[in-house]
C-alpha cells in the first residue's frame, strides 16, 4: 500500500513542489515587510483623518488576531467577541478617569478583568459543544453591551468620555501620528505573539481540539482547560484593544460594541484564512479598509462591501489565505543514525507527568 | 504483584441495552492481551469505558493500583493509558509530525511565557518533540512523508502515525481497538511484529483483533467477550478448545473471523468518519 504514494522526503502537499510563490508568501521577511509598510504609511499619507483610518484598522488588526487564537486555532465560534473589547475599553477609561491615572497604567487592571471575564463566560459554556457556545457568546456579547448601556459608573448611553490619550513617561503620544505609531508597535507585538502560541505546545493543542476533541482527550489534553486559555488569551487581546481603542477615541460608548462589530472582527478572522496570522492580518485590513474605498459610493458602499464578502466565501471558502499543514523535514542527518534503533533501547516505560497548563 | 490492569465486573449501559455485563479481566505489563468477540460483544465499549470516554454503571478499573473508574479521559491517559480508535481518529487537517506530537503532549516541557518569548526552554522542548516524533515514526516503520497533512496518506499509512502517535507517549498501558482492520497481509505481518516491539518496551498491549490467525499469532492471553461478559481467559491454545468459545463461534452460521472489516482497503476519508 505504501507503493503509492510519494515517499521522497518532498516536505510539500504530494505532487506540488514548493512553487516560488509559496516559498515567498511564507517567507519570514514577509511580517518585515508589513511592518515596514505600516510604519511607511505615515509617510505617504499623514493627514489626520488618514491617520485614524490608520489607527482604526491597526487596532483591528489586534481584535482579529485575538479572535483568531479562538475561532482559527481552537476553532470555538465566538459571536460576542466585541465584548472583551468593550470590557478592555471600559475598564481602561473608567479607571483612567477616575484616578487621573495615565492610560497605560490601567492595563494589569485590564489583563485581569479580561481574564475574569474570559472565565465567566468560557467557565459555564466550554463544557458545551460548539453550536451551543456561538449562542452563549452571542448573548454575552448583548448582555456586557446592554449593561454598559444600564449602568451609572459606565456612563449609561452616553458613555465615557475625556479618557487621556497615551502618555508613556512623560511622552505625550497622544497626537495623531505619534499614537499610530505607538499602536503599530503594540500591536506588531502582540500578532507576533499571538503567532508564537500557535505555534507552541498549547497552540498545537488547540490545533488538536479542533481537530478532534476525543481523540486529543485521549492524548492527555484536558480540553476544557485549553479552550479556557484559548478563551482567556483571546479576551487579553481582545481588552487590550479595547485600551487602544479608548486612548484612540477618548470617548466610547455603548454603540461602540455592537454585535456588528463582533461579526466584523469574525468575517476579517474567516475571510483571511482562520487559524494563519498572515491571512488574518490580511482579512482584518481588508475588512476595515474596504468601507473606507467605497466611501464615494455612499450607502452603496455596503451592498458592494456585503456582494465582495459573499463572492469571495463562494469562490474561497477556506479564507484568501488559509493555514497550510506542511512543515519542511530537517531532521534528516539526525535521523539516518537512528534509522534502526528505534527508541532509546532499553528506555522503561514510564509515565510522562504534567498536564495542560 | 497484581497485575498493571485490572478490570473488575465492569458495566455500562447505554439506555436499557447493557452493552458491556461484568466484563473482569487483567494485563500485566510486558504481555499481549487479545480481546476477541463477535461484533457488538462490548469490546470498543470497555475500551472506551478504561480510557474514560463511557462513564460504568458499576464495577472498578485499577492501573497500576490506582483507581481510575469514571475519570476524565486526559487524567486517565496522564497515569499511562495510551489507545488508538476503531476508526481512525486523526488530526486530519495537521501534518504526520505534528499527529505524533500530539501523543507527546503530557511531556511538557514548555509554557506559554516560553512560547511568547522563544526561551532556551521552548527551543530545546521543540527540538524534543521533533526528534521523538520521527524517532516514534521510525519505530512504527512508517515511510511516507512527514510534514504533508495525514489526510493525504494512503490509509495504512494513516494507520501507522495513529500508532505512533499512541506510543510517544511511552505509557504503560497500550489499548489497540482493531489495528489491523482494513490492512493487507503484509502491513498485518508488520503490524504483529510491531505489537512484539511495543510489548518488549514493556509495555502491556490490549488488542482487540478479529483475525484468528494474527490472535492466536501474537498473544501471550485471549480474552473472548460474548454479551458483554467474559466467557474464556487464557492461552490461545486453552481458549481454542474452550467448549463455551466454540458453542459462540461455531454456534453461528458466519464465522465472526473479520466479520466487520471495512470493504475498502484504500483511504476513506478520515473526516468523515463517524464519532
Ligand atoms: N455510544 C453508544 N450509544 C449507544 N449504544 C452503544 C454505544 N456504543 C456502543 N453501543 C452498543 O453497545 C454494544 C456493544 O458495542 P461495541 O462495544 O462497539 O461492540 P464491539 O466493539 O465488540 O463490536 C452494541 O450493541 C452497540 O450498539
Ligand atoms: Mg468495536
Amino acid at each position: 500500500m505504501s507503493d503509492n504514494v510519494d515517499t521522497t522526503r518532498a516536505p510539500r502537499r504530494i505532487g506540488k513542489p514548493a512553487s516560488r510563490i509559496s516559498r515567498l508568501f511564507e517567507s519570514r521577511q514577509l511580517g518585515w515587510a508589513a511592518f515596514a509598510i505600516a510604519v511607511l504609511f505615515p509617510f505617504v499619507l499623514a493627514s489626520n483623518y488618514a491617520m485614524s483610518i490608520g489607527t482604526t484598522a491597526v487596532i483591528f488588526i489586534l481584535l482579529a488576531s485575538g479572535l483568531n487564537i479562538v475561532v482559527g486555532y481552537c476553532g470555538l465560534l465566538d459571536l460576542g467577541y466585541i465584548a472583551f473589547m468593550a470590557v478592555g475599553a471600559y475598564t481602561s477609561g473608567i479607571i483612567a478617569k477616575a484616578w487621573e491615572l495615565p492610560i497605560l497604567f490601567t492595563i494589569p487592571a485590564v489583563v485581569i478583568m479580561c481574564i475574569l471575564a474570559g472565565l465567566i463566560i468560557g467557565g459555564p459554556t466550554l463544557r458545551l459543544r460548539s453550536d451551543y457556545l456561538a449562542i452563549v457568546t452571542l448573548g454575552f456579547g448583548e448582555i456586557i453591551r446592554l449593561t454598559a448601556n444600564n449602568l451609572a459608573i459606565t456612563g449609561g448611553p452616553s458613555g465615557i468620555y475625556g479618557i487621556p490619550g497615551v502618555d508613556l513617561f512623560g511622552l505625550d503620544l497622544s497626537g495623531p501620528v505619534p499614537f499610530y505609531y505607538f499602536c503599530v508597535a503594540v500591536v506588531a507585538l502582540m500578532v507576533l505573539g499571538s503567532a508564537r502560541l500557535g505555534k507552541s505546545r498549547l497552540g498545537r493543542a488547540w490545533r488538536f481540539v479542533r481537530e478532534d476533541e476525543d481523540a486529543a482527550e485521549a492524548m492527555g489534553i484536558h480540553t476544557y482547560k485549553v479552550k479556557l486559555a484559548a478563551y482567556i488569551f483571546g479576551a487579553i487581546w481582545g481588552g487590550i484593544g479595547g485600551v487602544l481603542f479608548a486612548a484612540h477615541l477618548s470617548a466610547i460608548s455603548p454603540q461602540s460594541f455592537v454585535f456588528l462589530q463582533s461579526a466584523l472582527v469574525l468575517m476579517a478572522v474567516v475571510l483571511g484564512g482562520m487559524g494563519n496570522t498572515r491571512g488574518v492580518v490580511v482579512g482584518a485590513v481588508v475588512i476595515s479598509l474596504l468601507p473606507e474605498f467605497l466611501r464615494d459610493m455612499g450607502n452603496l458602499r455596503y451592498v458592494i462591501f456585503g456582494v465582495v464578502l459573499v463572492a469571495v466565501m463562494v469562490l474561497r471558502p477556506q479564507g484568501f489565505w488559509p493555514s497550510r499543514a506542511y512543515e519542511p523535514e530537517k531532521l534528516d542527518e539526525a535521523r539516518k543514525g537512528k534509522r534502526d534503533g528505534g527508541p532509546r533501547p532499553g528506555a522503561p516505560v514510564t509515565t510522562a507527568k504534567g498536564g495542560t497548563p | 504483584m497484581s497485575p498493571l490492569l485490572e478490570v473488575n465486573e465492569l458495566q455500562i449501559a447505554f439506555g436499557g441495552v447493557k452493552a458491556v455485563n461484568g466484563l473482569t479481566f487483567s494485563a500485566d505489563a510486558g504481555e499481549i492481551v487479545s480481546v476477541i468477540g463477535p461484533n457488538g460483544a462490548g469490546k470498543t465499549s470497555a475500551f472506551n469505558c478504561i480510557t474514560g470516554f463511557y462513564k460504568p454503571v458499576s464495577g472498578s478499573i485499577t492501573l497500576d493500583g490506582k483507581d481510575i473508574t469514571g475519570k476524565r479521559p486526559a487524567v486517565i491517559a496522564a497515569t499511562g493509558v495510551t489507545r488508538t480508535f476503531q476508526n481512525l481518529r486523526l488530526f486530519p487537517d495537521l501534518t504526520v509530525l505534528d499527529n505524533v506530537r500530539g501523543g507527546m503532549h503530557l511531556y511538557g516541557g514548555q509554557n506559554f511565557v516560553d512560547a511568547l518569548f522563544h526561551t532556551p526552554r521552548y527551543r530545546k522542548s521543540e527540538r524534543f518533540y521533533t526528534e521523538e516524533a520521527h524517532r516514534w515514526l521510525d519505530f512504527v516503520g512508517y515511510q511516507g512523508g512527514r510534514g504533508i497533512p495525514v489526510r493525504n496518506l494512503a490509509y495504512g499509512q494513516q494507520r501507522q502515525v495513529e500508532m505512533a502517535r499512541a506510543m510517544a507517549r511511552k505509557a504503560k498501558l497500550v489499548l489497540l481497538d482493531e489495528p489491523g482492520a482494513g490492512l493487507n497481509h503484509s502491513e498485518k505481518q508488520d503490524l504483529l511484529e510491531l505489537c512484539r516491539k511495543i510489548r518488549d518496551l514493556g509495555a502491556a498491549v490490549v488488542l482487540i483483533e478479529h483475525d484468528m490467525g494474527v490472535v492466536m499469532e501474537v498473544s501471550e492471553r485471549v480474552v473472548v467477550m460474548n454479551f458483554g461478559k467474559e466467557i474464556a481467559d487464557g492461552t490461545p491454545d486453552a481458549v481454542k478448545k474452550n467448549p463455551a468459545v466454540i458453542e459462540a463461534y461455531l454456534g453461528k452460521a458466519d464465522e465472526p473471523v473479520k466479520a466487520d472489516e471495512p470493504a475498502k482497503a484504500e483511504g476513506p476519508d478520515i473526516t468523515e468518519g463517524d464519532s
